[in-house]
């Protein structure tokens, strides 16, 4: 039984003017076809949204929630069908958007309550499903929502979306703009519901966060590159991936690029990794070529890919032109 | 449901430190203002006299403009050209100007001249002053004519006078006129344009997007959006029919029924106008313009200040389309009049109609998804 099941699903915001396309699908090589995203999400099951952003993801979102209606393709909730069924599925699901969108001048417990009320349903009904996230903010209940900090909105918002005991949550970037340690804490309470037999669909521009989710689909202008677990997508990745440092690192960039075996070249943080296209090319030959140039205290070793390297490179199989920026 | 919603929605209302005083300040320092300030009435016209002929007939007329309420002689001129500074600086609104041989030409001939020029800067002060000073004239040389009559023949030239009376403002009280139409114009406000604000804030804040994935039918939704502005709208009503009485000494004619009863269907209808407003746009700057624009029409050509009669005839046209045309009629009719509905039904259907078709359109127009 699949809890989200999605098929050929496009919506676009089609610029006349300057002929670029937005939202989720890309046109196809047909003309007035539009290549839509396809996917099927199992019960239970953590399924991440891995993408930049203006990617598509809150607009797969919105059409999943019904918000939106799409162009073209089909999608199912539960079992319901999005466009023609969206009052069983709004009875259904939990929608967490990705801006703050409860109640600033309500406290904490008229929120809760509210959106308790509005489900037909108590506080007191539900209370277990959402006590573990909802004792933290507890002690602030009295206190309006607006004066809230990131953290603690987020887990009352959280607990809002939980309280009618939705099958399916939908949570449309929860951890932009919040600290590494809620970030941390979030993710342990969507394992905790996981437990508790609830769907739940996520998406997130951080690639760190792709193995916290059973499985991710990575997504580049509104089409998905590539669908299965994180671990699944790593192993995926064939090239030998080196991580080189020297002392100059701009200048190393301009260098590695302009290397007739380096096939890409991208910057991570302290050290640029380098994939070849050359495999009988070594590390050694690399040292020698960047000393040449005068690079001094130069490190290369090889690492293991993580899924931004593969996002990379599968990005830069659909659309050659996204490469060294 | 919508019992919770309410709940929700008055509580928001209630614990804003802004709106809750301010939907009272608001009527209370309309109808404190605007029915003393907003007066179309011409008073205190300022009048300089240029008499070149200082005889005891040139003094009477003076004296005659002098006593009426409506003039202040506040300078003299020994010139036309002088006296026309008085305008030019502005401390006279009309000069008179009194011929020499004013009185000579009386005697003999039975007719004299007096030349009068109004600032017609201020377009309706100078008409006005001008018309009023040319009817104290009149009234002036038909004293001299009856004397003189009296003098010769008591028999000949029957005088033909007129007796004015104002039917329903026999005073005729401006504010009497401007009241009950200012109200109007705070219900257009308080019921049509706070809840149409208040659904674009929730969209602006994105709670709306919150409410739009959860089962609330969007006629309760709106419903819980118009229903206290309503409420509020009958209590700020039953504030200026009590600040009407008790400080203007004006009260309706009629029932306060028929007032409620129109008021209420002008409400509904007026909220349609606002839901229309705010299903079109997506920020409160949009909103905000888009009222502005209607409202400075909606008001100008409402027939509050300047007569819809008066309007060019195209001009009248487009009020067919003004509920707040009916309104303000109905609101006078039934305050200066006494109408009853059974007066009132071309306003009874128009109003029923606007409230149909806005609401309708409306309800049509709104979308929980896109």
């Amino acid at each position: 039984m699949y809890a989200i099941q999605v098929e050929g699903l496009s919506k676009n915001y089609h610029s006349a003017k300057s002929g670029k396309y937005a939202g989720l699908g890309k046109p196809s090589a047909s003309p007035d076809q539009v290549d839509g995203v396809t996917f099927d999400v199992h019960q239970g099951e953590i399924f991440g949204i891995i993408g930049p952003d203006g990617a598509g993801k809150t607009t797969l979102f919105r059409i999943l929630t019904t918000l939106l209606v799409p162009d073209s393709g089909t999608a199912k909730v539960d079992g319901y069908d999005v466009v023609t069924e969206l009052k069983d599925i709004r009875q259904r699901v939990g929608y967490m958007p990705g801006k703050f969108s409860l109640y600033q001048d309500m406290t904490v417990e008229e929120n809760l309550n509210f959106f308790a009320t509005v489900f037909n349903t108590t506080v007191e009904e539900n209370y277990e499903l959402v006590k573990d996230i909802y004792q933290q903010i507890e002690p602030f209940k009295t206190r309006r929502a607006g004066k809230l900090s990131g953290g603690m909105k987020q887990k009352l918002a959280l607990s809002c979306a939980l309280i009618h005991k939705p099958s399916v949550l939908f949570l449309d970037e929860p951890t932009t703009g919040v600290d590494p340690v809620s970030r941390k804490e979030f993710w342990g309470m969507l394992r905790k519901l996981k437990e508790q037999g609830i769907t739940i669909l996520v998406s997130t521009p951080y690639m760190d966060e792709a193995f916290l989710c059973d499985r991710i689909a990575l997504i580049q202008d509104g089409i998905f590159l590539q669908i299965d677990s994180p671990q699944g997508i790593i192993d995926q990745f064939a090239q030998t991936l080196w991580a080189v440092r020297s002392n100059n690192m701009s200048k190393l960039l301009r260098d590695l690029r302009a290397h007739p075996a380096v096939d890409t070249c991208f910057a991570f943080g302290d050290v640029h990794h380098v994939t070849l296209s050359n495999d009988s090319y070594t590390i050694a030959e690399l040292h020698d070529y960047l000393a040449q140039l005068g690079h001094s205290t130069i490190e290369v070793h090889v690492i293991k890919a993580g899924i931004e390297d593969c996002y990379m490179q599968l990005a830069r199989r659909v659309d050659p032109h996204s490469n060294n920026h | 449901m919508l019992k919770f919603l309410l709940e929700k929605e008055f509580k928001q209302i209630l614990r804003d430190s802004f709106l809750p005083r301010m939907i009272f300040v608001f009527p209370v320092v309309m109808m404190l203002l605007l029915p003393n300030a907003a007066n179309m009435e011409v008073k205190d016209i300022n009048v300089c006299i240029v008499d070149n002929d200082h005889s005891p007939s040139s003094e009477r007329l003076i004296q005659k403009i002098g006593a009426s309420p409506y003039f202040h002689i506040t300078s003299t001129a020994p010139s036309y050209r002088q006296g026309m500074e008085n305008i030019e600086n502005e401390t006279a609104d009309v000069i008179v100007e009194i011929p020499v041989f004013f009185d000579k030409s009386l005697e003999k001939e039975s007719a004299a001249k007096v030349f009068i020029a109004s600032n017609a800067v201020n377009g309706t002060k100078g008409g006005l002053g001008s018309s009023y000073l040319s009817a104290v004239v009149a009234d002036f040389s038909s004293e001299i004519r009856a004397e003189r009559i009296q003098v010769v023949d008591h028999h000949s030239s029957p005088a033909i006078t007129t007796a004015t009376t104002y039917a329903f403002n026999q005073s005729l009280n401006f504010k009497r006129f401007m009241v009950p139409a200012i109200m109007v114009q705070l219900l257009t406000i308080l019921c049509g344009f706070l809840p149409a604000l208040n659904i674009v804030s929730e969209k602006e804040k994105g709670t709306i997007e919150q409410l739009n994935v959860t089962p609330i039918k969007k006629s309760t939704f709106i419903l819980a959006k118009l229903i206290p502005f309503w409420t509020i709208g009958f209590i700020v009503l039953s504030i200026c029919f009590l600040l009407g009485r008790y400080i203007y000494g004006i009260y309706p004619e009629g029932s306060l029924l028929t007032l409620y009863f129109f008021a209420g269907i002008f409400l509904l209808a007026i909220s349609g106008m606002g839901l229309l407003i705010s299903n079109s746009s997506s920020t409160l700057q949009q909103a905000m313009f888009v009222m502005f624009f209607f409202l400075v029409i909606l008001i100008l050509m409402s027939g509050l200040f300047t007569p819809v009669s008066s309007m060019p005839q195209w001009a009248q046209y487009i009020t067919i389309f003004n509920p707040l045309k009916y309104f303000i009629e109905v609101m006078r009719m039934v305050y200066l009049k006494g109408s009853t509905i059974k007066d009132l039904t071309t306003q009874l259907y128009a109003l029923l109609s606007f409230m149909i078709v806005l609401n309708g359109w409306a309800v049509m127009s709104y979308r929980k998804n896109s």
